[in-house]
C-alpha cells in the first residue's frame, strides 16, 4: 500500500512540472484546486447575494423615496427616476434566494469544503473521479453564468419566489418574469442539480472508497461524516426536483398539464385540465426541505470540528452527533409537508408532518448540548473561526426555537409565509449557515493558500456581524407576528401596518450596516491570498490529517506514503501526552487505550 | 439623498475601521512572522470579555424588543379556534423563552469562563451517556406535549364538521382581488367553473344549476357574529392565500380545486375597534399618520385619512406584481345587522340578466369581457376534443 501510494506521488510530482496555466487553475482535476473555484465563484455569487437584499431592504424600509443608486443598477426600465418598480422587486426577491441557497450555501459552502477536506481528511490523493469533479464545477459555473444572464433578459428574471410555484411561474401572462426569465432559471437549475448530483456521488465514493489505512468510519472527523450524510441527502432528493423543474417545462412549452388546471387570465380561459399545483408544491419541498438540511448539515460539520481545536478539547458525545446527524438526514427527508399546511392538502397529512417535524427538534437539541458541553471546561482559542462557531451555535439555537412554532400545523396557520418565517429561516439557515461557511474559510484558510487571514479583521467581521444578523432578524420576528406577509413590496396599502415601518427602517439600517462589513471579509480574504503572512503547517494545532500535509499544494496531496491512522480526531488534552493535541496519524503508545466511547 | 449620505458614511466608516486594524498589525511588528494570526493569550482575553458582552447585548436587546416591539404583535383573536391558538402559542413561547435563555448564557458564559491561557490544559471530557440520555429525552417528553396538544388543536380546526350549521361562503381570489359568494338561502353554492366566466358573471357560477338561483356576489365580506362561518376557497388564476390574521385563519387558494376553512368570528368590528389595545393601536398609527400627512402637504401632496381599524382578508401567497395589494374589507355584524346587510344584496341572477338585457358596448367592460368569450368557448372546445 505504501510503495503503491509513494510511485503515485512521484508521477504527480512528474506532471507537476508539465501543467500549464490552463490545467492548473482552470480545467484543474485537483480537488484543492477545485475546492477553491468553487470558494471564489461562492463568494462571488455571495456579493450579487447579498447586494440584492441590501437593494430592496432599501425599498422596504423607504418605500416612496427615489434612490439614484436604484436607477444605476436596475436602470430606466425597472427602476425610473430611482423608484423601484413593484416587479423587479419580485424579481429580486427570487433571485437572492435563489442565488443564496443553491449557489452560496450548497455549491460555494459543500462544494468548497468536501472538495478541500475530502480526501485530505481521509488520506487519499484525491477524489474518486477527478474528471467528473472537473466536470461538476464546470456545470456549476455554466449554471451560474446563466441564472446571472437571466438578470439582463428584456422582461426581467424569475420573480415567483424561489420557490417557483405554478401557476404563477408557469404563465408569463400572470408576472413578466415568468417568460424567458424563468426558462433561464429552470434551465440553470437543472444544470445545477446535475452539478450537484456529479459532486455528491463522488463525495459519497471517496468516504467510502479511499480512506486511508486505520481511518475506519468511527475515526472519521464529524466535518467528514456530515459531508458524506448531505450528499446522500442530495443524492437522494435533488433528481426529485430535476423531474419538478422538467415538468414545469412541459408545463410551460409544449402544453401538458401537470401542475396546471382550470385558469382563466388575461381575459381568456387557457386549456390546461386536470393538473394540480399542490403536486409542484409537494415535489418542490421534497427537494426544498432537505435542501436546508444539505446547507446547514456541513456548516455543522465545520462548527463541531473547529469547536472542538480551539477548544482543545474533544468534541463531546462523537458517537452522539453521528448518530444526531443520521438521524437529521433521515427525518429531513418526511418532512416536507410542514411547507404545505395550509396548502389545501388533507389535514392529516398536515398533522403526520407536524409530528416528523418536531421530532427533528430532538436530534437538534442534542447537538446543540454536545457543542455548549464541548465549551465547559475548555482552553478555549478564539481565533476568527471560533468566534463564528460559537456564533453559529448562537444563532442555531435563536432560529431553530421558533421553528417549534412554525412546525405545530396549529400555530403556522397564522404566521405561515409572514416575517415570521423570514425571521425563523434567516437565522437558522441562512445566517448559522454563513457563520459555518466563515468559519470554515477562516480555519481552512491556510490550508488553502499557504497563508493566513488577519486576525483582527476577523475579529472586527464577527462582532459587527453578530451584532447585525440579531439586528436584523430579531425584530423582523414581531413584524411576522403583527401579520405582515412576506414578499410584499410595499406596505403603505394597509394603514394597519404603518407602526411596523419604524421597525422596517431599523432593520434595514442594520442590513446595510452588515453588509458594509463584509467588505472588510471580502478585503482580507482577497489580501490575504497575496499578501498574508506565511503559514506554518499546522497553524491551529489541530489531530486531523490534512495538516500533515505540506503547506505548497503538491499533486496527491502527501509526498511519500500516506499517513496511517491510529486515532479519533479528537485527542485534544489526552491526559496521556504531554501535548495538548495528538494528531490522528500519531500511533498509540503502549498501553494507551481510547477514552472514549 | 439622506440614504445615499447614510450609505457613504458606512464605508467611510468600514475604511476607517479597516485603518484600524492596519494599526493592530504594526502594534504586532517583532512577534513571530509565523504565528502571529493566531489568537495570542491577550486575544482570548479581549474575546472571551466580547462574548460576555454580546450575551448581555442578547438580553438586554430582547427585552428591550418585547417592550418596545411587543404591542405591535397581534392580540385578542377575534374568532372562536384563535383562542385556542393563542393558548398553544403562548404555551409554547414560554418553552421558548426559558430555553433560549438558558442555553444563551450557557454558551456565552462559557465562552468568556474558559477562555483559553497558555498554561491550562483543557478538561479530557469526550462522552457521558447519562448527560446525553437527559437532553434527548427532556426535548421528546415536552415536544410529546406540544404534538399532542398541537394535533388536538389541529384536528378540531380543520376537520369541518357537514353537518354542522355553518353559512357558506365562497372566497374567490384573482389577480389582484378578492371576491365574496354568498350560498344564499339553500346554504349550497351553485356549480362553478372558471369555463363559464363570461361578462357579470366572472366567477364562472353555472346560472342553469339550480343551487345558484340564489347566490349572490359581493366585493366586500360581512359574516354575522358566533355563527360558523364554513369558507369555500377558489382561485382563477394562480395560487392565492386568503390571510384573515385577526381571526387566526389561513388557507391557499387553488386553482382547479376548492380549498376550505371554518371559523367563528366572535367579535363584532365595532367590538374590536372598542378593545383598549386596539384603540391604542389606532391611536399610535394615527400620529404616525398625522406626521407622514405634515411632510406631504408641506410637499404639497394630499394629507392622508386617518385611519380606523378594520378586519382585513390579505393575500398571502406571491401572486404577481400587485400582490402587495390585494386586500378585502372585513366586517363582523351583529346578526340582525348581518340579515340585513344579505337581504340588500342583488341576486347574481338578476345581475345576469339585466346584463344581458342592456344594449352591448353600454359597459366597457363588458363588452370587453364579451369579446373574449368567442375565444373562450373555442379553447373550451379545443380542450374537450
Amino acid at each position: 500500500m505504501s510503495a503503491e501510494g509513494h510511485d503515485h506521488a512521484i508521477d504527480h510530482e512528474h506532471e507537476h512540472h508539465k501543467q500549464t496555466f490552463i490545467t492548473k487553475y482552470i480545467f484543474s482535476t485537483d480537488h484543492k484546486m477545485i475546492a477553491k473555484q468553487y470558494l471564489i465563484t461562492g463568494i462571488l455569487m455571495g456579493v450579487i447575494g447579498v447586494a440584492i437584499s441590501l437593494l430592496f431592504r432599501m425599498q422596504l424600509a423607504w418605500p416612496e423615496e427615489s434612490f439614484r443608486i436604484f436607477n444605476i443598477i436596475l436602470g430606466d426600465k425597472f427602476a425610473p427616476n430611482g423608484v423601484m418598480a413593484n416587479d423587479i422587486y419580485l424579481a429580486l426577491v427570487t433571485i437572492h434566494g435563489t442565488i443564496m441557497v443553491f449557489f452560496v450555501l450548497t455549491a460555494g459552502l459543500s462544494g468548497t469544503f468536501s472538495n478541500l477536506l475530502i480526501p485530505l481528511q481521509i488520506g487519499a490523493r484525491d477524489m474518486a473521479s477527478g474528471f467528473m469533479n472537473m466536470i461538476s464545477y464546470w456545470l456549476f459555473f455554466i449554471s451560474a453564468v446563466i441564472m446571472l444572464s437571466s438578470l439582463f433578459v428584456e422582461a426581467g428574471p424569475a420573480s415567483s419566489g424561489w420557490t417557483i410555484y405554478p401557476p404563477l411561474s408557469a404563465l408569463p401572462q400572470a408576472i413578466p418574469g415568468s417568460g424567458s426569465g424563468m426558462t433561464l432559471w429552470l434551465v440553470s437549475m437543472a444544470i445545477f442539480i446535475a452539478s450537484s448530483l456529479m459532486g455528491s456521488l463522488n463525495y459519497i465514493v471517496t468516504v467510502i472508497n479511499l480512506r486511508t489505512k486505520g481511518m475506519s468510519m468511527t475515526r472519521l472527523p464529524l466535518t467528514i461524516w456530515t459531508f458524506f450524510v448531505t450528499a446522500i441527502i442530495g443524492v437522494v432528493s435533488f433528481p426529485v426536483l430535476l423531474s419538478a423543474a422538467l415538468l414545469l417545462i412541459f408545463d410551460r412549452s409544449f402544453g401538458t398539464s401537470f401542475f396546471l388546471s382550470d385558469i382563466y387570465i388575461a381575459g381568456e380561459v387557457l386549456h390546461y385540465q386536470g393538473g394540480s399545483p399542490v403536486l409542484f408544491e409537494h415535489l418542490f419541498w421534497f427537494l426544498g426541505h432537505p435542501e436546508v438540511y444539505i446547507v446547514i448539515l456541513p456548516a455543522m460539520g465545520i462548527v463541531s470540528e473547529v469547536l472542538a481545536t480551539s477548544s482543545r478539547k474533544p468534541i463531546f458525545g462523537y458517537r452522539a452527533m453521528i448518530i444526531s446527524t443520521l438521524a437529521i438526514a433521515f427525518l429531513s427527508t418526511i418532512v416536507w409537508g410542514h411547507h404545505m399546511f395550509v396548502s389545501g392538502m388533507n389535514p392529516f397529512l398536515g398533522s403526520v408532518f407536524t409530528f416528523t417535524t418536531l421530532l427533528i427538534a430532538i436530534p437538534s437539541a442534542v447537538k446543540a448540548f454536545n457543542w455548549i458541553t464541548t465549551l465547559w471546561r475548555g482552553n478555549l482559542q478564539f481565533n476568527p473561526a471560533m468566534l463564528f462557531s460559537i456564533g453559529f451555535v448562537s444563532t442555531f439555537i435563536s432560529g431553530g426555537l421558533t421553528g417549534i412554532i412554525l412546525g405545530d400545523s396549529t400555530l403556522d396557520i397564522n404566521v405561515h409565509d409572514t416575517y415570521f418565517v423570514v425571521a425563523h429561516f434567516h437565522l437558522v439557515m441562512g445566517i448559522s449557515a454563513l457563520y459555518g461557511l466563515f468559519a470554515g474559510v477562516y480555519h481552512w484558510f491556510p490550508r488553502m493558500y499557504g497563508r493566513m487571514m488577519n486576525k483582527n479583521m476577523g475579529y472586527v467581521h464577527f462582532w459587527v456581524t453578530a451584532i447585525c444578523s440579531y439586528g436584523v432578524f430579531f425584530p423582523m420576528h414581531f413584524i411576522g407576528l403583527a401579520g405582515l406577509p412576506r414578499r410584499y413590496y410595499t406596505n403603505t396599502n394597509f394603514p394597519l401596518f404603518d407602526d411596523l415601518q419604524n421597525v422596517n427602517v431599523l432593520i434595514t439600517m442594520f442590513a446595510l450596516v452588515g453588509g458594509a462589513f463584509q467588505l472588510i471579509f471580502l478585503y482580507n480574504f482577497f489580501a490575504s491570498i497575496f499578501y498574508g503572512k506565511r503559514s506554518v503547517q499546522n497553524p491551529w494545532k489541530s489531530n486531523t490529517l490534512e495538516w500533515t500535509a505540506p503547506v505548497e499544494h503538491i499533486h496527491g496531496n502527501w509526498p511519500g506514503a500516506l499517513p496511517e491512522v491510529y486515532r479519533w480526531p479528537y485527542d485534544y488534552s489526552n491526559p496521556h501526552h504531554d501535548v495538548d493535541f495528538v494528531p490522528q496519524n500519531v500511533p498509540m503508545k503502549p498501553g494507551e487505550e481510547a477514552l472514549h466511547h | 439623498m439622506t440614504s445615499l449620505l447614510v450609505i457613504i458614511v458606512l464605508v467611510l466608516l468600514a475604511v476607517a475601521l479597516w485603518q484600524l486594524t492596519k494599526i493592530f498589525d504594526l502594534t504586532q511588528v517583532g512577534a513571530n512572522p509565523d504565528k502571529s494570526e493566531v489568537a495570542t493569550d491577550v486575544d482570548n482575553n479581549i474575546q472571551g470579555y466580547l462574548n460576555f458582552g454580546f450575551l448581555a447585548f442578547i438580553y438586554i436587546f430582547f427585552i428591550y424588543g418585547l417592550f418596545k416591539w411587543g404591542p405591535l404583535v397581534l392580540h385578542t383573536p377575534a374568532s372562536e379556534h384563535g383562542l385556542e391558538v393563542d393558548r398553544l402559542m403562548n404555551i409554547t413561547w414560554v418553552l421558548i423563552f426559558i430555553v433560549q435563555a438558558i442555553t444563551q448564557a450557557l454558551l456565552h458564559y462559557f465562552a468568556f469562563k474558559y477562555r483559553g491561557t497558555k498554561d491550562t490544559k483543557a478538561l479530557f471530557f469526550a462522552d457521558n451517556n447519562k448527560l446525553e440520555a437527559i437532553w434527548s429525552g427532556i426535548p421528546a417528553v415536552v415536544l410529546a406535549g406540544l404534538i399532542l396538544y398541537g394535533l388536538y388543536a389541529w384536528t378540531n380546526i380543520m376537520f369541518v364538521d357537514e353537518d354542522e350549521d355553518t353559512i357558506v361562503i365562497e372566497i374567490y381570489a384573482q389577480q389582484f382581488n378578492w371576491k365574496a359568494r354568498y350560498s344564499g338561502e339553500d346554504n349550497v353554492l351553485g356549480k362553478a367553473n372558471v369555463r363559464l366566466i363570461e361578462g357579470v358573471n366572472s366567477l364562472g357560477v353555472d346560472m342553469a344549476d339550480p343551487y345558484s338561483q340564489d347566490d349572490i356576489v359581493v366585493t366586500e365580506l360581512h359574516i354575522p357574529k358566533g355563527k360558523k362561518i364554513h369558507f369555500k376557497m377558489r382561485s382563477q388564476d394562480v395560487l392565492h392565500s386568503a390571510y384573515f390574521p385577526y381571526f387566526r385563519a389561513q388557507m391557499n387558494c387553488v386553482p382547479g380545486m376548492v380549498t376550505e376553512f371554518a371559523f367563528t368570528p366572535v367579535l363584532t368590528t365595532d367590538e374590536y375597534r372598542e378593545l383598549p389595545y386596539m384603540i391604542k393601536k389606532v391611536a399610535n398609527i394615527n400620529d404616525l399618520r398625522a406626521k407622514k400627512s405634515l411632510l406631504l402637504v408641506a410637499k404639497g401632496e394630499t394629507a392622508l385619512d386617518p385611519y380606523t381599524f378594520d378586519y382585513l382578508l390579505l393575500c398571502n401567497k406571491i401572486c404577481g406584481a400587485s400582490h402587495y395589494n390585494m386586500q378585502m374589507k372585513v366586517i363582523v355584524d351583529t346578526p340582525e345587522d348581518y340579515k340585513k346587510w344579505v337581504s340588500e344584496q342583488a341576486l347574481l341572477v338578476s345581475q345576469v340578466k339585466e346584463a344581458k338585457a342592456a344594449p352591448a358596448g353600454v359597459e366597457g367592460g363588458v363588452k370587453l369581457d364579451s369579446t373574449k368569450t368567442n375565444d373562450t368557448t373555442a379553447v373550451v372546445k379545443m380542450a374537450m376534443k
